[in-house]
């Protein structure tokens, strides 16, 4: 920027230990998976650095996992809730302990700033726990019956966009409501999911309620495919959840998908219109736009279109892409090279179709894998970029006229995951949010995450809820 | 409120309706969301030659200011040396913005500053309270002018402006305006009793269309001060204005900023809400007294590399 710079001030990445090569978790311990041929690396995607090796899981150890889970769910289910919570808690403890270390990590292997993944990310991960460890002995006054039974083996496979905080949405309740996990993490963000195991140990949770399988996605595939698994939770892509419930179908596996999503974000013309753009900018480029329930359509009623837009691009141009670990940063690195292609193609589409794409100036770092911010002006629905989950910090940018107008262009997408309302009059946004088909809608806010609170979609973004008690309900019987 | 399509505003001078018509057209201001904002901003980390650089800057942002009753000759006289001096121990410390007292004592900080590129700067309009009628305020401004002050920090009448009686809020600041003549005027609108953050954006807009060349948040003499919030939404007012007017207005926190600490994060909110052309004692002050010495404390920390004891800055 210009005449005051802020000298790097980048966190410590020795506090955090990585091992050359970790195994996989399973009945408590790291073992050597079956077949040794199957190792992968994962990289740090600011700087493309490998930072270990790590394990694929073949048919047999995903099913040596599931008998461990098995083994272990008649006893840990059969423990007063109060001993579970127990655990729980301790879990809870020892993520606030180690929230550094682990924040340090997840920015490694994820490429998010460390100023997320520490005022973010870490808190609600150990909330999650806290809040699911007040449950466990409170199950019958839950309201899903008087004896609620958990439902057994849960398959849980998460996405890499939120590593750690995926784990913690998919384990604290399932371990809270008596079921044990077999937990798959994405393949290029596989760290903090083994630090967690380690964390387990540390609680001295019992060997087998929680196994940690690494591997792509023929991992993940043979993982819900098991026979010996009551229960499979799902959060990435549509396309991969599709799979799922096909291969789940006709069986008695129980399913809950967190898929994709395009929500829309409105701005009305009596918006606070510094806190929107505050709201837009955090609702697309908060964890550098991968998130499923991204704002990633803006729509801008036409008669503060232009007051908007110019805020817009003068807020861009102080967002501080770079370094992860940097604690100014707010935008980290696209987590993968297989990601930037995706953001690259649907981007370059954006243009061809017609739509104006915007950056502001900025310096991307030579190594690594990164994408600067953008808007796209004049897209319609008709542009890919309006219909198409881009996952990457891309904005489309439309207008509406009348309310009317902007809750049928909100809808008007096969997602419904969530939404946005600006608007300083009380009563157009609970009329608005009560006609947007989204499961959740955020009234002058975006992409505020809390475990009390219920998440989940409509349509193509999936089914069930994580979160509140609603998240309770798909861990049991 | 475009800076490519700058346009004129249309007078609002002696009509009440077109006014508040006006200010209570202006976007509203969500309190979760500055407040949010502001909060992040605050993470900032400023370290090293950066926080060198901030330090300096703030010093030199300094209004060091004195408004007491049990205010002497002496304690003025010791004031204004130390806003040439800052930090007798080290000449590259640089001086401050400016002195800032009650009426009564500017002749004599006057005799210490003149010449020297400090400004002297002095509480006028029946201050704290403003509750006086208008031709005492109006002498109260010219007498601090006359008696050397350059810059006029005048109060608004809160009372008036909470009654929604803008027109006399604002024919007041234009008439302070005219009585100080070529000295800048300061406006200071009390925001610890304005309370929501759309009255400190109404209330600033109303100041600059009056004339203001500075708003200022407070007294100090009310319980709530200066705070990033608020500082927040009175620079975004003043980025605005000048988008629609081409005239720029400064701004000062005053009351309660105490730690460089707090003083670095109200430059990171500049930097990242206005930009550099706020970043200058000529539109950015901090209206303070302790916060001078816990600069220089930090400042000789990072020049020395371990904390001086209290004892070694002076107490004045």
């Amino acid at each position: 920027m210009g005449m005051f710079e802020y000298a790097p001030a980048p966190e410590s990445r020795s506090v955090v230990d990585i091992a050359p090569s970790y195994g996989l978790f399973i009945d408590g311990e790291f073992v050597p998976p079956a077949s040794s041929g199957g190792v992968f690396k994962t990289v740090n995607p600011a700087t493309e650095e490998v930072l270990a090796e790590v394990s694929t899981a073949g048919p047999e150890d995903v099913d040596r996992a599931v008998t461990a889970a098995r083994r272990a769910a008649g006893p840990w289910s059969a423990l007063p809730g109060a001993e579970r919570a127990k655990y729980l808690f301790r879990i809870a403890r020892i993520i606030q302990e180690r929230s550094r270390e682990l924040a340090v990590l997840e920015s490694l292997d994820n490429g998010k700033p460390i100023r997320e993944s520490r005022d973010i990310d870490l808190p609600l991960v150990a909330a999650h726990f806290f809040y699911y460890a007040g449950w466990a002995d409170k199950l019958r006054y839950a309201g899903f019956g008087a004896d609620p039974r958990p439902l057994g083996v849960a398959a849980q496979v998460i996405p890499w966009n939120f590593p750690l905080l995926m784990l913690a949405w998919k384990i604290a309740p399932a371990l809270a409501t008596g079921n044990t996990v077999v937990l798959k993490p994405a393949e290029t963000t596989p760290l903090s999911a083994l630090f967690f195991a380690d964390v387990c140990r540390q609680a001295d949770l019992p060997p087998g309620v929680v196994n940690i399988v690494t591997g792509a996605g023929e991992t993940g595939r043979t993982l819900v495919e098991h026979p010996g698994v009551d229960k499979v939770a799902f959060t990435g892509s549509t396309e991969v959840g599709r799979q799922i419930a096909r291969s789940v179908a006709g069986t008695r596996k129980r399913l809950t998908l967190e898929l994709g999503g395009k929500a829309a974000n409105i701005v009305f013309d009596d918006a606070p219109i510094d806190q929107a753009v505050e709201g837009i900018v955090n609702g697309i480029f908060f964890n550098q736009g991968h998130v499923c329930c991204a704002g990633s359509r803006l729509l801008i009623q036409e008669s503060v279109y232009d007051e908007v837009l110019e805020s817009l691009k003068r807020r861009m141009a102080t967002l501080r892409v770079g370094d992860p670990l940097d604690k100014n940063t707010d935008v980290g690195a696209i987590n993968s090279a297989e990601q930037l292609e995706r953001i690259r193609t649907l981007s370059d589409i954006g243009a061809e179709e017609g739509a104006e794409r915007w950056s502001p100036p900025c310096t991307l770092p030579a190594q690594g894998f990164w994408f600067a911010p953008t808007i796209f002006t004049g897209v319609t629905q008709a542009h890919r970029i309006a219909r198409e989950e881009i996952f990457g910090p891309v904005l489309s940018v439309l207008t509406f006229r009348t309310p009317a107008e902007a809750i049928e262009k909100a809808n008007n997408t096969p997602y419904g995951l969530s939404a946005g309302v600006w608007s300083e009059k009380g009563s157009r946004i609970l009329a608005v949010a009560d006609k947007l088909r989204a499961g959740v809608v955020w009234a002058n806010t975006f992409n505020k995450f809390d475990p009390t609170s219920p998440f989940g979609g409509y349509k193509e973004s999936g089914y069930g809820r994580e979160g509140g008690r609603h998240g309770l309900e798909a861990y049991l019987a | 409120m475009t800076a490519t399509t700058t346009s004129r505003l249309p007078d609002l001078s002696g009509s009440a309706f077109n006014l508040r018509s006006f200010l209570h057209g202006l976007p509203g201001v969500d309190k979760v969301g500055v407040e949010a904002r502001a909060a992040a901003l605050g993470t900032r980390s400023v370290k090293t030659s950066a926080k060198a650089a901030a330090i300096d800057l703030a010093i030199r942002m300094v209004d060091l200011t004195t408004l007491e009753g049990a205010d002497t000759p002496g304690k003025v006289r010791a004031l204004s040396a130390k806003a040439l001096r800052p930090d007798p121990a080290d000449p590259t410390c640089p001086p401050v913005a400016a002195v800032c007292v009650y009426p009564a004592m500017v002749p004599v900080a006057a005799e210490v500053l003149r010449g020297t590129g400090v400004h002297l700067a002095s509480v006028a309009t029946a201050f704290p309270s403003g509750q006086a009628p208008l031709d005492v305020k109006l002498a109260d401004t010219r007498d601090a002018v006359a008696a050397g002050a350059d810059e006029i920090d005048m109060v608004i009448s809160r009372g008036a402006f909470l009654a929604g009686r803008y027109d006399h809020v604002y024919e007041e600041i234009v008439a302070v305006k005219e009585a100080c003549g070529s000295a800048h005027l300061k406006v200071i609108l009390e925001t610890g009793e304005l309370e929501t953050y759309d009255n400190v954006r109404r209330a600033s807009w109303l100041a600059m269309l009056a004339g203001a060349d500075f708003i200022k948040t407070s007294t100090g003499k009310v319980p709530v001060a200066a705070t990033l919030p608020v500082t927040l939404v009175m620079l975004e007012a003043v980025r605005d204005f000048r988008a629609r007017t081409g005239r720029q207005v400064g701004v000062k926190p005053a009351g309660g900023i105490r730690t460089t600490k707090d003083a670095i994060k109200y430059l990171v909110l500049i930097n990242e809400t206005v930009g550099d052309d706020w970043l200058d004692p000529d539109w950015f002050r901090f209206g303070a007294s302790s916060l001078l010495n816990d600069l220089l404390m930090q400042r000789t920390k990072l020049t020395t590399g371990h904390y001086a004891g209290p004892d070694y800055f002076t107490l004045d």
